[in-house]
């Protein structure tokens, strides 16, 4: 059990947000990564494992893509992405993982 | 309407013990509502506590005393039967006010 | 950005790797749920032998006790005291069409709170006393309270209250969607959910008596034998449809809908494995 929690943080850790440095990001780029993140959200919500940050994350990629800084708002949509895709990587791996925690 | 004040007075040997409990929201004035707007600030600022014509227990409240107030005190004197009378003024101007018999 | 997505991988991969070993002693997957109730009690009687049976219902108090003094202290005055008049008066006030909230219970709602969750083979649902108070207001033509607070809390510690002593005795009857219920809710409290990746077990069976952050964390066993709550980090009262929806956001998973399957479902297993405890709400909590 302690092997499992381990094993997600590193996911988390790995998969993680080190956003590496590239050319400035466009509006098609944000748009790109936007409906990314958004299909990912809408998945982990049809798990019913939503991660508030997840969420909140797409919030702040729309506001920054508003305000004009395409920047911002592609990299907190990468990073919703990411965090909706390890809601989906728990939501399986619990499918039977939830019995190490039972007590029998 | 009930009161917003409950009250709870026991005598024992020359000392008699009170417990309130004030009904009031307590607003810091500080704090935002869901739409993000500052709920005014809405707070008792003084509680006066009166045996015998005579004020016991007088406590200045401010925004730091948070919802539904509980106060406990003690004071030399009172008896079983007397009357107790417990009042709260707020910054709005409102105010309420019990008597109650210490039991 | 191939780099990035490699470490990603290489994380994923041993992730897997870690966990594609079968965790071990998994007992058979037959349901069973008296056996259930036998460990899970067996557990936290073990875990905490000075504690008495009826007083798990107390949560944090019976984990710590200069909060039980200041709890006992508080019961003389308890601050749920206002919603308990406000219940007692929403139970008896009219109806439009001229029916009241105690009409829609046995014995006028009074003493009967134990009896809730229950399976309802007609709805083939658990009906939980939230779910059940804003079935009677619909059927009878009336706004449904919210399910977090206010009324629907006010109307839920008057119920308690006046079934205070009465002792859980939840029933899986033989009908294979209530065991199916039962099933989802155990699978539900088990299941680590949200960025902290936590479960319900993990506060509270794993760590209970211990703290998160300022807060003593009570156990699983009784922990609805309170419910609805005076919480101070409140200032208020909160159902346990609004302890399981914070909860879900303390550990950072978007909350469902109160009164959703999953959410009835694990109270009717939280409960059944409390199954011999008393009523002891409302409750007042940190």
């Amino acid at each position: 059990m302690s092997r499992s929690i381990s094993a997600l943080a590193v996911a988390l850790l790995l998969g993680g947000f080190v956003m590496p440095a590239h050319a400035a990001s466009t509006e098609a780029d944000y748009k790109a990564a936007y409906a990314a993140a958004e299909s990912a959200n809408a998945e982990a919500g049809k798990l019913r494992n939503q991660w508030t940050t997840a969420v909140s994350a797409l919030k702040a990629s729309k506001a920054a893509a508003e305000a004009g800084d395409f920047d911002k708002a592609t990299a907190e949509a990468k990073k919703s992405e990411q965090l909706s895709k390890a809601a989906i990587f728990q939501t399986n791996e619990q499918k039977e993982n939830w019995k190490l925690m039972e007590i029998r | 309407m009930a009161s917003t004040i409950r009250v709870r007075a026991t005598a024992s040997g020359d000392s008699t013990e009170v417990q309130a409990l004030i009904q009031h929201p307590m607003d810091s004035g500080f704090v935002k509502n869901a739409k993000g707007e500052l709920i005014p600030p809405h707070y008792i600022q003084q509680v006066v506590i009166e045996h015998g014509g005579k004020p016991v227990f007088i406590a200045d409240w401010g925004p730091a005393v948070s919802k539904d107030p509980y106060l406990k005190f003690a004071f030399k004197g009172g008896k079983k039967g007397d009357d107790l009378k417990v009042s709260w003024t707020d910054n709005k101007g409102a105010s309420d006010t019990l008597t109650a018999k210490i039991q | 950005m191939r780099r990035f997505s490699g470490l990603a991988m290489a994380g994923l991969a041993i992730a897997v790797a870690v966990l594609s070993a079968p965790p071990a002693a998994m007992a058979a997957d037959t349901p069973n749920p008296p056996a259930d109730l036998k460990a899970f009690q067996k557990f936290f009687k073990d875990k905490f032998p000075k504690v008495k049976f009826e007083d798990f219902v107390n949560g944090p108090y019976s984990m710590d006790e200069g909060l039980y003094k200041q709890w006992k202290e508080k019961e003389e005055f308890p601050p749920y005291e206002f919603a308990l008049d406000l219940g007692k008066e929403l139970m008896a006030k009219p109806f439009k069409n001229g029916k009241t909230l105690a009409d829609c219970f046995p014995n006028k709602g009074i003493g009967i709170r134990q009896d809730y969750p229950h399976f309802d083979a007609k709805q083939g649902k658990v009906i939980t006393l939230e779910l059940a108070v804003n079935q009677c207001l619909e059927a009878n033509g009336e706004q449904p309270y919210s399910y977090v607070k206010d009324e629907m809390a006010a109307v839920t510690a008057y119920m308690a209250y006046t079934s205070r002593g009465k002792v859980f005795d939840v029933k899986i009857p033989d009908d294979p969607r209530a065991l199916a219920a039962y099933e989802n809710g155990k699978r539900y409290f088990y299941t680590r959910r949200g960025q902290l990746n936590f479960s319900c077990a993990t506060c509270h069976v794993q760590s209970p008596g211990e703290r998160i952050r300022a807060e003593v964390l009570a156990p699983a066993l009784g922990i609805l034998n309170a419910m609805p709550i005076y919480r101070s980090e409140w200032s208020g009262m909160g159902t346990t449809s609004r302890r399981f929806t914070s909860c879900n956001s303390q550990v950072r998973g978007v909350p469902l809908k109160p009164q959703d399957e999953e959410y009835r479902d694990l109270e009717y297993y939280l409960s059944y494995v409390s199954n011999g405890l008393p009523i002891s709400g409302p409750g007042a909590r940190p």
